[in-house]
């Protein structure tokens, strides 16, 4: 956990964002893949779910997709990674290929890559490595405070 | 967890936590006494209570006026998340819960809280655990203490009865390289005079009944995890690193990251164990703390002149306070705890047992209660209260041997308080 990101940083990745393809999604509501991209799309978000093994079944309203490459006319602006930190490379290489809006990428908790990371930045891409955005929006946004956590927000005002 | 502004502890004891109310404005934090709380729709239900969404449930789980302590607690000691609980004795059970089972131990100080000596000697082998006792500043017996079913290493920053300060770093670095979590106590310390994670310490216990409450009002608990620890780096962990049958197959380490610990302590502590702060209780705490820097050091500034006549005075063999110079402990002291060693320590009577009873039957501004951290001085003859259970081996080990009383150092005027245990002293030893 050693990545440290400024909240004005992943407060404006979240505001900016509006379209997420979340790569490797699973239809088991019980997995992270699954309820965190659900929860994103009932923030607001617009979530595309890209997994191979499902392509063609509908989740959160969209159809799933088999592959990135069917995503270039859908404005993505971002992807989230639930793959091992080893799968990371070539699906930042595809996005940065033919997601024209790219403007982040996010890997999950546990995920991480240097050398993908390195290249997304270098194509002027932000990379966020090793969280999660719905435990950030979370915490962000006021829910995670419910549950005593340290949410970092000191704030004298309604 | 943040980078954001670096806001002064002063500032973070009144502010953290606590934005005004949503609902009403209120500046105060409300009291929000209800048990239960209202779903939005069936959608959201499910997402509560499958941990997707953080809410109010029910209280036994959390409370919007507890939570606003717990995140208080958790941003003074640096860490990522607390769970408040009834006690400090239940912040103990809390904070081994989802590292231990049957046939697993804890590596514990013999410096301690007799209550804590009891409960892990004694309470916690019903539960099929156990604890082994070793002397923290015998770090090659820390080391060798731990085995293969060792699964934390537990100690009290500063410690009860006795005032020892304790090398949360050295302790720290013999738990790192055995794998195992750090629990540190701070009760005794809070975290205005010790931050036992900036030390190295995984997880954070406090009676918050003592200094963080301050006027000895109410009862409660908290476990702060510092998010640093990981979970998931072997099997010795499975309650927070393998599936949950209770959340169907849930894993969380995975799932919440750094926030795993406390997650886990909402979701299967308070939820089974069931030892939930009351939102009254949280209420008081949190007007304590908003105090706890200036009391801190209106309690050390007193201790330390206390002490010092005491140490000088004919009547008393010995001083335990690591805050004096003469201490073996001062130096430690003066680097690890710089804004003060605390204001609870205990002092040999010449006489020994029958002084000790008669110089606490004699005081008039000094309470005689099985307390410490309140606004007034305290006094208590341990070897007759709160060590009674342990035996007299036991009872020096921990620093409570039969000519010793413990003094918890209030805010009063401190020329009153010498001027007491003056009048005192001359009684329980002519």
């Amino acid at each position: 956990m050693s990545e440290i990101y400024s909240d004005e940083l992943l407060r404006s990745v979240l505001k900016r964002t509006k379209t997420i393809a979340c790569i490797g999604v699973s239809t088991n509501p019980v997995r992270p893949s699954h309820y965190v991209a659900r929860y994103m799309g009932l923030r607001g978000y617009r979530v595309i779910p890209v997994n191979p093994v499902y392509a063609g079944q509908t989740l959160f309203g969209e159809t799933v997709r088999g592959d990135l490459a069917e995503l270039t006319g859908d404005s993505v602006d971002m992807v989230d990674i639930f793959r091992r930190s080893e799968a990371v490379p070539p699906i930042v290489e595809e996005s940065l290929a033919v997601l024209p809006d790219l403007k982040t990428v996010w890997m999950q908790i546990g995920v991480r890559h240097a050398e993908a990371a390195a290249q997304a930045e270098t194509a002027g891409v932000t990379v966020i490595q090793n969280r999660c955005p719905k435990i950030e929006y979370q915490r962000l946004f006021g829910e995670l405070r419910k549950g005593g956590f340290n949410t970092g927000i000191i704030s004298s005002r309604l | 967890m943040t980078d954001g502004p670096n806001y002064g502890f002063d500032t973070l004891q009144v502010h953290a936590g606590a934005r005004p109310d949503p609902a009403t404005g209120a500046r105060q934090t409300p009291i929000y006494q209800s048990t239960s709380y209202v779903f939005r729709d069936a959608d959201h239900a499910a997402a509560l209570f499958n941990l997707q969404e953080v809410g109010y449930i029910y209280s036994r789980l959390t409370n919007p006026t507890v939570a606003v302590l717990q995140e208080r607690i958790a941003t003074l000691e640096g860490g990522v998340g607390a769970v408040c609980c009834s006690s400090g004795h239940a912040a103990q059970i809390m904070a081994l819960f989802p590292l231990m089972g049957p046939g697993c131990n804890v590596v514990v100080s013999t410096r301690l809280y007799g209550g804590s000596i009891t409960q892990f000697s004694q309470t916690i082998k019903r539960f099929g655990w156990s604890a082994k006792f070793v002397d923290l500043d015998d770090t090659d017996a820390v080391a060798g203490a731990i085995d293969e079913n060792t699964r934390a290493v537990f100690c009290e920053s500063i410690s009860n009865p006795g005032g020892y300060v304790t090398d949360i770093p050295a302790i720290a670095a013999i738990a790192d390289k055995a794998g195992l979590p750090l629990i540190v106590d701070n009760t005794a310390a809070t975290p205005y005079l010790c931050r036992p994670i900036e030390m190295g310490a995984t997880l954070v216990v406090h009676s918050t009944t003592k200094y963080m409450t301050g006027s000895g009002t109410v009862t409660g608990g908290c476990v702060v995890d510092s998010g640093k620890f990981d979970w998931s780096q072997n099997d010795k962990f499975p309650s927070l690193s393998a599936p949950e049958p209770a959340y169907h197959g849930l894993k969380f380490h995975e799932t919440f990251g750094e926030l795993a610990f406390t997650f886990h302590g909402i979701a299967i502590g308070l939820r089974d164990l069931g030892m939930t702060m009351n939102p009254q209780g949280a209420h008081y705490t949190l007007l304590g703390i908003e105090t706890l820097s200036l009391r801190m050091e209106r309690h050390v500034e007193n201790a330390k002149k206390v002490a010092e006549w005491l140490e000088q005075d004919d009547r008393i063999e010995s001083v335990t306070y690591a805050g004096l110079d003469s201490s073996p402990y001062a130096e430690r002291a003066g680097k690890l705890y710089p804004n003060g060693a605390g204001a609870l320590f205990t002092c040999a009577v010449k006489g020994g047992y029958e002084s000790c009873i008669k110089l606490v039957d004699s005081l008039e501004i000094f309470s005689h209660v099985a307390n410490l951290g309140d606004t007034r001085s305290l006094i208590i003859h341990p070897a007759s209260t709160t060590h009674r259970q342990l035996t007299e081996e036991q009872q020096k080990a921990a620093g409570a041997a039969p000519d010793t009383v413990r003094l918890s150092i209030g805010i009063e005027t401190v020329e009153d308080l010498i001027n007491d245990l003056d009048q005192a002293l001359s009684k329980a030893t002519a």
